[in-house]
């Protein structure tokens, strides 16, 4: 039995809004099945379940109040021998709350609260203050699920050790969830700005950026793009930004440091390379999902993926994944006529890639001076995961691969 | 088909890949892009919808025919299938 709960998607989102169930209780769930539709302060997302099993109950209402991050929202009847959960970076792993708002939904999920007179014996050891929380992994991760804040369980396992067990005890004894207060009236466009300001000052509070950019040349790039697409079908054809978010993957694959989340004091790189896209949304405001395996993804593919995933994201029709994976973002506003963009990280992710506008310009190469196609590229890396070096040689395989085209 | 009927037809597009369009504002010798916003996956999705619509092949290098309204009705008029 496994709570289902109002996911993280996202850095910046505390609180979410029930919206619809795809399932009755009674249901079977296959894991990585959408069941719902939950409401955040950027789009309406389809939530995956991350456990195969059958819906137990309901405990939350569509179209009801705003409620925390980590509000269980259902019960679902785990199969036997499942795992519980498999929760993305964000649910595992939350950020340390900022010093000031917004509050991060462990604290409003679950207050410390005094041990029952039922706690089992042998009598749990406290964590003392300033000592190091003894907690296993999977412990932790199943506290951050549930929204539990892990210095107030008292561990029982050997040397006052919080173990699973003590964490699912704790879910089960803390008072009824607290709705948040209901959304301000203030429209959504609003609401979005308020929860990107929320992620991109704790971004900047907490990571120490630095910034790299280079000048490459797109001639063989831009060449070959217009060859391909001369051959394809308008349906078929290729943007030169898939051609730039393939690359960016592929150069992460040398430079792997770049690529994942900063957890609990340290990197933890993904093998998987999920990329996130920055999309503009029409009346402001934007949102950064997921491209998975961006790396192994053909052209066509990435493409495929890129205009479904635009699409999807305006109509606010994305998927929780989709929200939760990138393990770096992309961002791209030569569109826009800008030269370069230097952007801010997106947590706890550890570095972000910018693309300006692709500009003719004079270019010597070998001795001569010529006009081509120029676009600069830019990076942002956490100087916490990794130093300028590593960012530089990131960007020169950047510039290395876009040179072979023919090999995307 | 004349202008006004291919006119038509372009802004019915144009509504698809832009749903808060309001054709009584669109400039039709302005651009497009600067008008309404829209980026390289739009524009892709209004030269799908005219290539579909209108029965044409365009070519990349005809995308600078597509600019404002006014030049891809013209564009468009001479291409068509009746």
């Amino acid at each position: 039995m496994t709570d289902f709960l109002m996911p993280k998607l996202g850095a910046d989102m505390t609180q979410g809004r029930l919206v619809e169930w795809f399932k009755k209780p009674g249901e079977r769930i296959a894991r990585g099945e959408v069941i719902a539709v939950v409401e955040t302060d950027k789009a309406n997302v389809d939530v995956e379940s991350w456990v195969a099993g059958t819906l137990e109950k309901i405990l939350v209402a569509p179209g009801g109040d705003w409620m925390p991050v980590g509000t269980p929202l259902a019960v679902i009847q785990t199969e036997a021998g499942a795992p519980t959960a498999a929760p993305p970076a964000f649910a595992a792993a939350p950020m340390p709350p900022p010093a000031a708002a917004p509050i991060e939904a462990t604290s409003i999920v679950a207050p410390p609260r005094p041990p029952t007179p039922s706690a089992p014996s042998p009598q749990p050891v406290p964590a003392a203050v300033g000592e190091r929380l003894r907690i296993s992994p999977i412990a932790r991760k199943r506290a951050a699920e549930l929204g539990i804040e892990t210095s107030a369980i008292r561990g029982t396992g050997p040397d006052g050790r919080i173990t699973l067990e003590d964490v699912e005890r704790a879910a089960r004894e803390r008072p009824p969830a607290v709705p948040a207060p209901a959304a301000p009236a203030a429209d959504k466009r609003q609401r979005m700005r308020d929860a990107i300001a929320a992620a991109m000052a704790r971004s900047k509070r907490e990571i120490p950026h630095y910034y790299l950019a280079t000048t490459i040349d797109m001639s063989k790039a831009l060449a070959w793009l217009a060859e391909a697409n001369a051959k394809l079908p308008v349906t078929g054809r290729l943007l030169a930004g898939v051609l730039l978010v393939k690359a960016s993957a592929l150069a992460l694959r040398e430079v792997p440091e770049l690529n994942g989340f900063w957890i609990d004091g340290r990197a933890r790189p993904s093998e998987a390379i999920h990329t996130g896209v920055a999309i503009s949304l029409r009346g402001g405001g934007l949102v950064a999902p997921a491209i998975h395996d961006a790396d192994k993804l053909s052209l066509s593919e990435l493409m495929q993926r890129f205009t479904d995933l635009v699409a999807r994201a305006r109509a606010g029709s994305l998927r929780s994944s989709e929200m939760t994976d990138p393990t770096i973002t992309i961002t791209s506003l030569g569109e826009r006529g800008v030269d370069a963009v230097y952007g801010v990280i997106y947590p706890p992710q550890l570095a972000l890639v910018g693309f300006g506008k692709v500009v003719e310009r004079p270019w010597a190469v070998d001795g001569a001076v010529g006009v081509r196609p120029l676009v600069t590229a830019t990076l942002s890396g956490d100087h916490r995961a990794t130093d300028g070096h590593r960012g530089a040689l990131y960007l020169d395989a950047l510039d290395r691969i876009l040179q072979e085209p023919e090999k995307l | 088909m004349n202008n006004e009927e291919i006119k038509s037809k372009v802004l019915g597009i144009l509504a698809s890949v832009v749903p808060e369009l309001e054709p009584a504002e669109l400039a039709p010798d302005k651009s497009l892009r600067d008008q309404l916003d829209i980026d390289s996956v739009d524009f892709l999705n209004l030269v799908v919808g005219l290539s579909k619509t209108f029965g044409v092949e365009i070519p990349e290098t005809d995308y600078r025919h597509l600019y404002t309204l006014d030049a891809c009705v013209a564009y468009l008029a001479t291409r068509a299938k009746a």
